[in-house]
């Protein structure tokens, strides 16, 4: 079943992004392994990211589940199987499949979410399946089937390669994907444009030839605009419409009583004139233009119509499906893609079928199933009411953290308690979704799990373990076809993940005679040889085994006319503001981190470049609401709250903050965002509106600042923290109103009895305290009243050393055997911090490639550079 | 003609005041040095170190006989003064040897008190001041058994220390509820009362003396509240009381000690007082280094320098149990004042550090002493130390690295 674990190179695929990079893995024997990108790899021909190229720092065991755990206690398998089993069955009986829901995850590989779909929609006999990617990719989805007729991204990577302009629509690619953003700057430095489309400046925008500020929520009325434009200006395709499309006239009137003309267009989305017009006209005038967008565009109340907005000017120009040319979703997680291929939301029913009756149907008799669904289920945010009102009585969650990422986390967090069942499938053995009474299943990670993932070109890949499951952990799958034998259900015979992926294969083709795009046909076949050894290959395969790089550049929608259809959208809807909430919260990811940090927390290099949860301020906001730069504020919803540090930035659009998604209570103080986002959703995906959310904020402080470490996690005493990873445990800086008593009580839930240290000087509101066992530091706090305070760098060797004794026990406490502070990392891949490359500027570097020279800063990911390039302007030596 | 100088009192304070002169003054008086004792000047601080083998007896002696030979002090010993005739200006000794001075120091130190219980006269009961307190204390310890020893202060821990380290099995009582209360507050008492417990004595505290037991020799130790512990030594070791038998006799102002001036000038104006003896500022000091600064005064003043005046000390402790360090200066308890405070009580470590309006004006040091000196250096001098400030606890190399 392990094929492939081998004390040598295995190749994989990174467990982050959409890009799917290929990945080459060299175990090194001792738990560890050498993470390098796979150069034979289509999608990153071997380049990693930050993330990616920290891998190796997170297949640590330390903060794993590896043991089934019921009520807090560890069982063994059969009883924690049982207990699923059995509980599944009380609450089907006394309720019926509606009272039971999946939540699942993008980052399932393929073959997990096959046979979660296979047992929820065929045998249990509910639709409620439903995943993190509703969060991500859900209006791209329902965007695509309106339009397309079917889910189909219908352009490839090389078509970044090979376009003429590249417009950046709600995506941040040079953080959230860096690896293609790095390909559209090379393209770039081959003479394409770029051109980026976002309220917020951001690295992507930093890097392109023209920022399109435009205000929150109008991409659909600029790219209404554009389609008046390019029709009123002769741009149309006239004979791609007629052959391939329908609805146009009406969806053209639509567009024009939006944005009528180029000043209406600059009225209503808040830009100068001369930057609407010089858009239009680059777009009008270049065929080869790829528009790539990302959440700005997905996680919106009218998200469906903003992609709508955008084919359909691709459609009226009949630029799609060629060569440099077309629409192109980016999508967020490693294997978004695989649960939509499935089925695994709720809205699909499997294999690209909707609940129509012949699909059902259909599927109900390949699969052999005896109580199929029949109609669409609850997407996330209805499932998680649905738990609070108490109609979903039996929830299980494999491999996500809801109550940090969902919209109103607080109340996700409550509905949990409602549950009579709540099973967690999960790699760590504590997320913040999980409840005293829940069922933990220790599953594979990243690095064991045998399978498939398909990246945002259609392109799926083999993730391929190169290291044994970690205590008792099994695959997801294995675990769910275990409680579906236990339930008593026929048709769950697997063995080993090909087994799955060729059943899965078989739907995709089951019947279909090319009325569906998505279509495995010959991988139906393979044996576990081939499934093994299976290159990357991009759906829908053909008959040679080869995939397509391109759809519909000659047509062949999947509608029932073999038409593409234009969509009338609805006017933009722009968050409603008030003087209790008189601002527009922006969510979304920064450089090294992914999602709610559960991996990429664990590694020290990424923890360096964003170590705390933030908020960036506009100058002339930050002004007003009395905030200071490094200082702290409190942002408000109608939802929660948060505590975050002040980021002033002048690309911050005045009126709106921005906070990224990443911290959790685990991991910070009052930094889960997800606590302030509203619940408002697009009426076509349900995906949640996570970008404009109104809120409130100023400026809050804490009695006292300083730092904390400690071998592991812990909850610090209330205020601001967030922890990062460093040499053999964390840190945090914390901020707080907790007395010396109350501090030294939290490091001893983590340092247990060890020797304590301390020193107190109340005048100066000074509290430094160390627990050593045998010498070596368990657990530390600084902690001051002023400015400058503490950092970990005045105790990062003594936090080192193995045993502290005589006089470096004794100036412990002082700090003062370390250097001075190096500054946030900017180069993760090096280890490069601000300092350094300060000195880099000051001694002549005046191009990020001199940096480089100097400091290797930028030269392998190259994530860092928009970042360089701003430093060398403003940093330059007078 | 050199004038005649009568030291009366051959301890170390008049060894540290004959040392002054002979710098300041060498040859301007006629120096004679009056000792009870038989033997050569010795230093009294390190008896507890003898009583606990760590230094030979021979090894304590101050200055060496032909160091007073070269300083052309003639040396009286073995003969206490019997009285002084302040209008002849002569002193007699119990020989009946009078010897004419025409300055006097009074460098009498003090004597050691015995509680007023019964029983504290018995055989077996001593008390810790001189050699031969300390001679008789080893031999007992050599017969080995039980002590008892009442005072939890610096003598009688360094005793306790001293018997354990012979070879005794240790009680020390002390009347309060932490040891050297006059020197540590309660943390500080705590880990020294560790310490010493982790070199074998047991530590009785809140302990209050009845008596001692035994019809003709010391049996052991009744307290109070009833209980008995058993001993066959009993040393008491509670405190020191200024020796101002001749200045009373000779119708000088005593308190508490000799009365003295800034000058170190007792009511007489040719007579003057130190050390241990002596009270200056209202003041009765019982420890050395006040004595040796009163000595660097009185030197002064006696070779001329009319400026020289004692403005007080920092009364300042060290204990001189090995392994312990015990270190206590100015005021350690720093109510109303600013404190720092370091604590690795495991490591035996702690430290406070009384700060006011920018001047360090006590300390307490238990574990590490190494900086004593430079504590009181600076609280003495009255040195502004905001420069230093959160380092200062750590050190003076750390603080001064600065």
């Amino acid at each position: 079943m392990m094929h492939g674990i081998a004390p040598r190179t295995v190749k994989t695929t990174c467990p982050y992004c959409g890009v799917g990079c290929g990945v080459a893995a060299t175990p090194d024997g001792r738990g560890g392994a050498a993470i390098a990108g796979d150069v034979d790899h289509p999608a990153n021909l071997g380049r990693l990211c930050s993330k990616g190229s920290a891998l190796g720092e997170t297949l640590a065991l330390e903060t794993r589940l590896l043991h089934p755990m019921m009520k807090g206690a560890r069982v063994g398998w059969d009883v924690a199987l049982d207990a699923v089993a059995n509980g599944l069955r009380r609450v089907l009986d006394a309720h019926g499949p509606d009272a039971v829901a999946f939540y699942l995850s993008g980052q399932l590989l393929t073959e997990d979410y096959y046979i979660a779909n296979k047992l929820m929609k065929g045998f249990i006999g509910s639709a409620h399946v439903d995943t993190n990617s509703r969060l991500c990719m859900a209006s791209t989805v329902a965007g695509h089937k309106r339009a397309l007729g079917s889910d189909t991204v219908p352009g490839c990577y090389e078509d970044l390669d090979r376009a003429d302009l590249l417009v950046l629509t709600g995506s941040n690619a040079a953080w959230c994907h860096p690896v293609l953003h790095q390909r559209m700057m090379a393209a770039k430095a081959r003479g394409a444009r770029m051109i980026v489309i976002d309220p917020r400046g951001t690295e992507t925008s930093e890097g392109a030839d023209q920022h399109i500020a435009l205000r929150h929520g109008t991409d659909g009325a600029l790219f209404s605009g554009l389609f008046v434009y390019l029709a009123d200006g002769g741009f149309l395709d006239r004979d791609f419409v007629a052959a391939h499309t329908r609805d146009f006239d009406a969806a053209l009137a639509r567009a024009r009583s939006i944005a009528p003309d180029i000043d209406a267009t600059a009225r209503v989305c808040g830009l100068e004139r001369v930057a609407v017009a010089s858009f239009f006209e680059t777009w009008a005038r270049t065929p080869r233009v790829v528009t790539l967008f990302s959440q700005g565009v997905n996680q919106s109340v009218v998200g469906t119509d903003k992609v709508a907005a955008i084919l359909n000017c691709h459609l009226a120009t009949g630029r799609i499906g060629r060569e440099g040319m077309g629409p192109f979703s980016l999508t967020g997680q490693p294997n978004a893609m695989g649960g939509r291929e499935v089925g695994g939301l709720a809205n699909q029913l499997a294999a690209h079928m909707g609940f129509e009756p012949e699909n059902v149907e259909r599927v109900g008799r390949f699969w052999n199933a005896p109580n199929m669904a029949r109609t669409e289920g609850l997407k996330a945010v209805d499932m998680f009411d649905a738990i609070a009102s108490g109609r979903v009585k039996a929830l299980w969650i494999m491999g996500t953290n809801p109550a940090v990422s969902l919209p109103r986390a607080d109340d996700i967090r409550a509905a949990l308690r409602q549950l009579d069942l709540l099973v967690v499938s999960e790699n760590v053995n504590s997320t913040d979704s999980t409840t005293p009474n829940a069922i933990l299943l220790p599953a594979t990670a990243w690095g064991e799990k045998d399978g498939t993932v398909t990246n945002s070109e259609r392109r799926i890949s083999r993730q391929r373990p190169f290291m044994p499951p970690a205590g008792e952990a099994r695959p997801d799958w294995m675990i769910m076809r275990d409680v579906a034998r236990r339930l008593g259900f026929a048709g769950f015979d697997y063995n080993e993940p090909a087994d799955i992926f060729r059943e899965h294969a078989a739907l995709s083709t089951f019947e279909n005679d090319g009325q569906r795009d998505f279509d495995l046909g010959p991988l139906a076949t393979l044996d576990g040889e081939a499934y093994d050894a299976l290159a990357p290959v991009q759906w829908p395969v053909r008959a040679d085994g080869t995939g397509e790089k391109r759809l519909f550049a000659k047509g062949g929608f999947f509608t029932s006319d073999g038409r593409a259809k234009f969509i009338a959208i609805a006017p933009p809807d722009v968050a409603e503001l008030s003087s209790a909430f008189p601002f527009i919260l922006n969510t979304g990811r920064v450089r090294d981190q992914w999602h709610t940090m559960m991996r990429t927390g664990l590694s020290q290099r990424l923890g360096a470049h964003r170590p705390e949860p933030f908020v960036t301020v506009h100058p002339d906001d930050a002004a007003r609401a009395g905030l200071v730069a490094g200082g702290l504020a409190r942002v408000d919803s109608a939802h929660g709250a948060a505590t975050l540090r002040v980021d002033i930035d002048g690309g911050q659009t005045p009126g709106t903050i921005f906070a990224p998604i990443h911290w959790n209570d685990e991991t910070s103080g009052g930094g889960r965002v997800g606590a302030l986002v509203h619940p408002l959703c697009d009426p076509f995906s349900g995906q949640p509106d996570s970008k404009a959310t109104p809120a409130n904020i100023a400026p809050v402080a804490f009695a006292r600042a300083g730092f904390i470490a400690a071998r592991h996690r812990f909850a610090p005493p209330a205020g601001f923290w967030a922890w990062r990873p460093v040499d053999g445990g964390f840190v945090a800086t914390l901020e707080t109103d907790a007395d010396d008593a109350a501090i030294l009580a939290a490091l001893r839930s983590v340092g247990g009895d060890g020797d304590e240290l301390t020193l107190r000087d109340e005048a100066r509101g000074l509290f430094r305290a160390a627990l050593l066992r045998d010498g070596r530091i368990e657990a530390i706090a600084f902690l001051g009243r002023a400015r400058p305070i503490a950092t970990f760098a005045m105790v990062a060797d003594a936090f080192g050393a193995e045993r502290l004794e005589g006089a470096a026990r004794r100036a412990l406490l002082a700090g003062r055997a370390a250097v001075a502070d190096a500054g946030p990392l900017v180069c993760a891949c090096f280890g490069v911090p601000l300092n350094t490359i300060q000195a880099a500027i000051n001694a002549g570097a005046a191009t990020p490639e001199a940096i480089g020279a100097a400091t290797k800063a930028g030269t392998n990911c190259g994530s860092c550079l928009p970042e360089l390039r701003r430093m060398t302007r403003a940093l330059a030596p007078a | 003609m050199s004038e005649p100088l009568v030291i009366v009192g051959k301890g170390m304070a008049a060894t540290r005041l004959v040392d002054e002169l002979s710098t300041r003054a060498l040859g301007r008086h006629a120096i004679i040095v009056i000792g009870a004792e038989p033997r050569p000047a010795y230093n009294r601080v390190l008896l507890s170190s003898v009583l606990a083998g760590e230094v030979d007896p021979a090894d304590i002696e101050l200055k060496p006989a032909a160091w007073w030979r070269a300083r052309g002090v003639t040396t009286l010993y073995g003969g206490a003064v019997a009285s002084i005739d302040r209008a002849a200006k002569s002193v007699t000794l119990e020989s009946g040897l009078r010897v004419a001075y025409s300055k006097l120091v009074l460098a009498t130190g003090s004597h050691p008190i015995r509680l007023p219980t019964p029983g504290m006269t018995l055989p077996g009961v001593l008390t810790f001041r001189d050699l031969r307190d300390t001679d008789a204390m080893l031999a007992a310890a050599r017969r080995g058994g039980r002590a008892v020893v009442i005072g939890g202060g610096l003598l009688g821990i360094e005793a306790a220390h001293g018997l354990a380290r012979a070879g005794m099995r240790v009680t020390l009582v002390h009347l309060m509820d932490r040891l050297m209360e006059r020197q540590l507050d309660a943390r500080a008492a705590d880990l020294l009362k560790r310490a010493i417990e982790a070199k074998g004595v047991t530590v009785l505290l809140g302990a209050d003396t009845a008596r001692v037991t035994g019809d003709t020799v010391a049996t052991g130790l009744e307290l109070k509240d009833g209980r008995v512990v058993p001993a066959d030594l009993v040393v008491c070791a509670v405190g020191i009381r200024a020796n101002a038998d001749l200045a009373r006799a000779s119708g000088l102002a005593i308190n508490r000690g000799v009365i003295v001036d800034a000058g170190m000038a007792t009511s007489d104006q040719d007579i003057f007082a130190l050390g241990e003896c002596a009270e200056a500022g209202g003041v009765v000091y019982g420890l050395v280094e006040p004595a040796y600064e009163q000595a660097r005064v009185l030197a002064r003043r006696l070779a001329g320098d009319t400026r020289a005046a004692y403005a007080g000390s920092t009364p300042a402790t060290n204990l001189k149990v090995s392994g312990v360090g015990v270190f206590s200066a100015g005021d350690f308890v720093g109510e109303g004042k600013e404190t720092v405070q370091l604590d690795d009580a495991a490591d035996g470590l702690y430290k406070k550090l009384v700060i006011d309006n920018a001047r360090l004006v006590g300390a307490i040091l238990i574990g590490d002493t190494r900086d004593a000196l430079w504590y009181q250096e600076l609280i003495r001098d009255n040195i502004d130390i905001s420069a230093m400030r959160d380092d200062l606890i750590f050190g003076r190399a750390l603080a001064m690295a600065a």
